[in-house]
């Protein structure tokens, strides 16, 4: 019977995605360009979002290098943006975050899952200053340019990007990896012991999801004008996809995706207008998500989805009851 | 040569006194507490500003701030561990759970400490001179505050580590950081002593904050930079261990001073990379357990 209502459920969620999947495509036809930006920024936090709960989601390692390789997709932008077409541009950029990962894995992986946190903490202010001493000391420059690309075309490339990750998470949920990424979660020495090699398999997770958080850059880059070491490697957008997936709930693939809507909805509206206040909220919702919302928003929706099916169940059952005991609460 | 030589060794040792008291109180929040404040470095911040507006307007000396200032940041950090990290310690059910959620939840307190201050102080860079008169020694020539900041830091540090080690609620504190639940069988109560361990932490950030008020200038997003560092010290030295976070303080400072002589914009680089080597090498730290 579960699995039954499981497939028809599942059926609506298709048509529904492929729905909107309809719209978004045809979307560029009769919107206005600001639009379309708006909507790049949300899919950009999306990404980032979905690629970071792609690798801490199920481990519990929480990193915060987002922003190291965001940085580094946007410096592959505007370093080789001039002179290689922008699919090979964004594919390197993907690649350059994807082999940082990979070194800072097998450096830090090993160790406890605080330390990783703090150290990639670390890594986000360690590439930034690397970067300013060797753009003031070698090249005597500030800063780059970057070319600017028509806004359609970001738009599509950023709803592809979105639908590979979209797919690769679903698929990695559903493999046997992704029940390994899970056991890691849980007990990582019994993961071990029954024979998943621990380290390789968060190595590989963690590198893969940076490489789309690395494309990313690589894309919004076209954006921005003008960009240097300060403004790639913001520690904002470290923390950005951490909260966004805590207040989504990172139990469903669609959690963090809700959750980055909002959030990239909730900056375009009030960042320019009143940035501390913007800045405050985010960190009073995040306090508050930790404390109030441990699975996050569709965890609440699914917990007041079952307290009403329960009311339901309980008043059937009620009425069931009152049938059968009734002689025993008149003796009461 | 010699002279020179002096001046990094001197200007470490001043940095270094200012990390070691950051560093300790950052090791009484993680190493006892297991919160891993990333907001560490805002009351830091809080205690710089706290002590300006208190010179600006009131005109109060800072080393009478000083006696101000811990215990309103203690009672400030003993508050926020009973009413918030308390409740994620019962919702989380302790262990590495709580490590990850703790220190997300001080995330975003950084967040609304950091901003809470930019619309109270605004974002510009402040400063006040104070015992700004220049003192040689030996050749080198250092502004009077830095002495005195080196100085209290010192003393505060010694007179923290001779509580911790002489009396009994030091006991109960260095009890807690080894095994919590014991401490609690023992009949510590450990709810106080974990609320109080956090309070002690801030009251340093808040203390550190004070005397870096006196020689550098202040504003809302300094915090980030010293958290880093505190991390670094508190790894450097050993998790939980007093005195290693008391003497990795002025090893990094010393090694910061040093950077800085030859290439001045590589000194968070420098430590980023020690802190690479030593979570690669020796990730218990010099003194840890």
């Amino acid at each position: 019977m579960n699995k039954v209502a499981f497939t028809s459920r599942n059926l609506y969620l298709q048509v529904l995605l492929i729905l909107v999947l309809i719209l978004l495509v045809a979307l560029p036809f009769y919107t206005s360009a600001y639009n379309i930006m708006l909507l790049c920024n949300i899919l950009m936090y999306i990404i980032i979002t979905v690629s970071w709960v792609l690798f801490s989601g199920p481990t519990g390692y929480i990193s915060l290098a987002s922003a190291a390789f965001f940085g580094v997709g946007i410096y592959t932008s505007a370093v080789l943006g001039q002179s290689l077409p922008l699919p090979l541009v964004i594919i390197i950029g993907g690649l350059f975050s994807f082999f940082l990962a990979l070194l800072v894995g097998v450096i830090t992986l090993r160790l406890r899952g605080m330390y990783f946190s703090i150290f990639t903490f670390g890594l986000v202010e360690l590439v930034k200053h690397f970067l300013l001493w060797w753009e003031i000391t070698k090249t005597n420059t500030r800063g780059r340019f970057v070319i600017l690309v028509n806004y359609i075309h970001v738009f599509y490339i950023m709803l592809a990007i979105f639908l590979v990750l979209l797919l690769i998470a679903y698929l990695i949920r559903r493999s046997k990896y992704g029940l390994a990424l899970q056991s890691i979660g849980e007990y990582e020495e019994a993961a071990a012991h029954i024979g998943i090699n621990v380290t390789l398999l968060k190595v590989v997770t963690f590198a893969v999801s940076s490489f789309f958080i690395g494309t990313v850059g690589a894309v919004m880059a076209t954006r921005w004008t003008y960009i240097d070491p300060v403004i790639a490697f913001d520690p904002f957008y470290s923390f950005m996809p951490v909260l966004m997936a805590i207040f989504g709930g990172m139990g469903q693939l669609y959690g963090p995706v809700i959750g980055a809507a909002i959030f990239a909805y909730l900056e375009e509206a009030l960042i320019t207008r009143f940035p501390y206040h913007y800045m405050l909220i985010f960190g009073i919702i995040m306090v508050v998500s930790i404390l109030y919302l441990p699975e996050g928003l569709i965890g609440l929706l699914q917990k007041l989805w079952k307290i009403i099916n329960s009311g339901r169940l309980a008043v059937y059952r009620e009425k069931r009851q009152k049938r059968g005991t009734g002689r025993e609460q008149e003796n009461a | 040569m010699v002279i020179e030589i002096i001046d990094i060794f001197l200007s470490g040792l001043l940095m270094g006194g200012i990390y070691a008291l950051i560093a300790v109180g950052l090791s009484m929040q993680y190493g006892v507490a297991r919160v891993l404040n990333v907001s560490h470095g805002e009351f830091i911040m809080l205690g710089a500003f706290f002590t300006w507006s208190l010179y600006t307007y009131c005109n109060i000396n800072p080393l009478l701030t000083l006696v101000i200032c811990g215990p309103v940041m203690l009672l400030i950090g003993f508050v926020l561990h009973k009413t918030l990290y308390r409740s994620i310690r019962i919702s989380s059910g302790g262990g590495a759970a709580f490590e990850g959620n703790s220190m997300l939840a001080s995330f975003g307190l950084l967040f609304v400490i950091q901003n809470m201050a930019i619309l109270i102080w605004g974002a510009s860079i402040k400063g006040y001179s104070y015992l700004a008169f220049p003192v040689n020694m030996g050749g080198v020539i250092f502004p009077a505050n830095r002495l005195v900041t080196l100085l209290f830091a010192v003393i505060i540090s010694v007179a923290f580590y001779l509580f911790l080690a002489r009396t009994r609620l030091g006991k109960a504190i260095r009890a807690a950081a080894q095994d919590p639940d014991a401490a609690g069988l023992m009949g510590v109560n450990i709810n106080q002593v974990l609320a109080l361990c956090f309070g002690l932490g801030a009251m340093m950030a808040g203390l550190a904050g004070t005397l870096l008020s006196m020689s550098f200038r202040v504003q809302p997003t300094m915090g980030l930079e010293y958290t880093l560092i505190a991390i670094i010290v508190v790894v450097l030295g050993g998790l939980g261990s007093i005195p290693g976070s008391f003497i990795g303080g002025f090893i990094l400072g010393l090694i910061g001073s040093i950077v800085s002589a030859i290439e001045p914009s590589l000194s968070l680089v420098a430590y980023y990379m020690l802190f690479m080597i030593l979570l690669l090498v020796k990730p218990t730290g010099i003194l840890g357990r």
